[in-house]
């Protein structure tokens, strides 16, 4: 099976997420993996390490907003070329754009979200995550060309090949309208870990009683190399901005560790969080929900414990 | 201004999933107006109070959506389609859409950036390319000034300010409007505005549910003292492996 993966890179370097749609390629594929890059990045040799043979690389200015058309257009043109059997990318705001676009032009079947790799013993059945993570659908897809857009930490990353992947440049040709969508500026968070990418992260809710109480949740945040995040209410007062608002109509993250911190764990925060691997709530009131779905829990005041755990991270050398 | 919002039929946010075989069970669900269409359909609302215009409101399903539909008319759409299919997958989906929108001149085509049941994301992506025009979602603000629309986008620890000419089609999301709740007038008048039932052009649908599966509970929680923080931290070295 041909498989082309859409890489993204950040400040040159693949992004994790990448890795991790790389990671899936290589296992459903047995091998036949061509990388379709369309950032500046550096080092897409290394590549090689994780399966790939070939890398095809864009170099057009044109491509560093990442206009979604002309992305899309750019992968179905790479999956053409290549005669890719499915396209598999790391969910993020480009690929979610692209993807149904790439599903349309290629007349494949595009199935998001998937958090396991497809069965294959009686037609293409792929996992997704529905329901705001409430619940999992096995989705069968029919078609000759699958895409599949891979949920964040659903897989992981994996060194599964050797040797160097040969890079070569490409040039795909774009629809009249590709640009038609045209970007003004990009206001960008500088210096902090990027929620949807963060292995860790530490959430805050209304327990923290203001938005001036944020410095201890920032300071846990940098001791752990966490991301901070908050709970509906706080983001609606702007206590916190949206994109760190994470639940059902919020972003939904997949970390290793989830510290919530004065959050009573309503069933649409829920939504947004319960594919964390690890759950730790804090939380004053016993009787919050939040406990029920977590794995370690510490009853008390949110200015009392945070502080205290600090302290015992830092004794612990972290 | 001539608008078309597309709207689901999903169950309310607060619902405690649960499946007979393939199916949704529905006993005691409450359904609602997707939560990102609710907000696509206060922008549009807001839009066509602004600067007139018509907006219809449109959903991909059987009759007993149409409560659902009727409180939109009552949110401030003009009129309504159902087109009469069970909402079988976003490739399904977008079909109907397209088809029905693809002679009638509108400005935008406005939804959620996804549906609270299924989260593909697709339908608005699917549409545009049907029909060849620009799409943005997930869209965060959105202003109109003439032909063109200005459009504010999330991305990755950020946002992304774009612009592109009208017509075109946006997947929303908060804060794009504050959501519209129906006041007794508005539920009054929306018994008499038109809603169109319409069958669907195709029956295809490249995608089928063969199982569904809720997540596996979690273990017992695990207290640990507020006076005992350094064995949290072991923990969550030795046990849970994620320090």
């Amino acid at each position: 099976m041909s498989v082309l993966v859409y890489i993204e890179a950040d400040n040159n370097a693949v992004k994790k997420s990448s890795l991790e749609a790389l990671t899936y390629a290589a296992k459903m594929s047995a091998g036949d993996v061509t990388a379709l890059v369309t950032d500046k990045a550096e080092g897409l040799e290394d590549l090689g390490k994780y399966g790939v043979k070939t890398v095809l690389q864009v170099s057009d200015d044109k491509l560093s907003t990442r206009p979604v058309s002309a992305i899309a257009s750019a992968i179905a043109a790479a999956a053409q070329k290549v005669g890719a059997n499915a396209v598999v990318m790391s969910r993020s705001s480009t690929v979610d754009a692209a993807a149904p676009r790439v599903g349309v032009k290629l007349k494949a079947t595009v199935a998001s979200n998937v958090v396991a790799l497809p069965q294959t013993d009686n037609g293409f059945v792929v996992r997704r995550g529905v329901y705001t993570g409430k619940a999992f659908a096995d989705t069968k897809l029919e078609g000759e060309i699958k895409i599949l857009t891979i949920a964040k930490n659903a897989i992981g990353v994996e060194e599964t090949g050797s040797g160097a992947a040969t890079v070569e440049a490409f040039s795909p040709e774009y629809g009249a309208k590709d640009f038609a969508v045209k970007v003004t500026d990009v206001k960008k968070q500088e210096g902090d870990i990027l929620l949807p990418e963060a292995d860790l992260v530490v959430s805050a809710g209304r327990g923290l009683k203001g938005p001036e109480n944020w410095d201890m949740i920032e300071n846990l945040a940098k001791t752990l190399g966490a991301a901070t995040a908050c709970s509906k209410p706080v983001s609606d007062m702007d206590w916190r901005p949206h994109h760190e608002h994470v639940g059902q109509t919020g972003i939904k993250v997949a970390p290793s560790l989830y510290i919530a911190v004065g959050i009573s764990g309503a069933i649409q925060h829920l939504a947004g969080v319960n594919s964390s691997k690890t759950i730790v709530v804090i939380n004053k009131d016993e009787e919050a929900p939040f406990f029920k779905s977590a794995d370690y829990g510490v009853v008390g005041d949110a200015f009392d414990v945070v502080p205290k755990l600090q302290a015992a991270l830092e004794k612990a050398g972290i | 201004m001539n608008i078309l919002v597309c709207i689901c039929h999903v169950p309310d946010t607060t619902t405690k999933i649960k499946f007979n075989g393939t199916e949704l069970d529905k006993n005691g669900v409450q359904f609602i107006i997707g939560p990102y269409d609710d907000y696509a359909l206060a922008r549009a609302v807001e839009l066509k109070d602004a600067s007139g215009g018509k907006l219809t409101v449109l959903n991909v399903g059987e009759a007993d959506t149409e409560p659902t539909i009727r409180k939109a008319l009552a949110i401030g759409a003009d009129n309504a389609v159902r087109i009469n299919a069970h909402p079988k997958d976003a490739y399904f989906v977008a079909e109907q859409i397209a088809a029905y929108a693809k002679d009638k001149n509108f400005d935008m085509i406005l939804m959620g950036r996804e549906a609270s049941d299924y989260n593909g994301g697709q339908v608005h992506g699917m549409v545009a390319e049907m029909l060849d025009m620009p799409c943005v979602a997930p869209c965060m603000t959105l202003e109109v000034n003439g032909n063109v629309a200005k459009m504010g986008r999330e991305i990755e620890g950020g946002k992304e300010y774009v612009e592109c000419e009208m017509p075109f089609v946006a997947g929303c999301q908060e804060p794009i409007a504050e959501w519209k709740i129906p006041n007794m007038r508005g539920i009054m008048m929306a018994r008499k505005k038109p809603l169109e039932v319409i069958e669907p052009t195709t029956e295809s649908a490249p995608t089928e549910v063969v199982n569904y599966e809720l997540p596996a509970e979690r273990g017992n929680v695990k207290m640990i003292d507020a006076d005992n923080l350094d064995e949290l931290v072991r923990l969550l070295k030795e046990e849970a492996k994620v320090l």
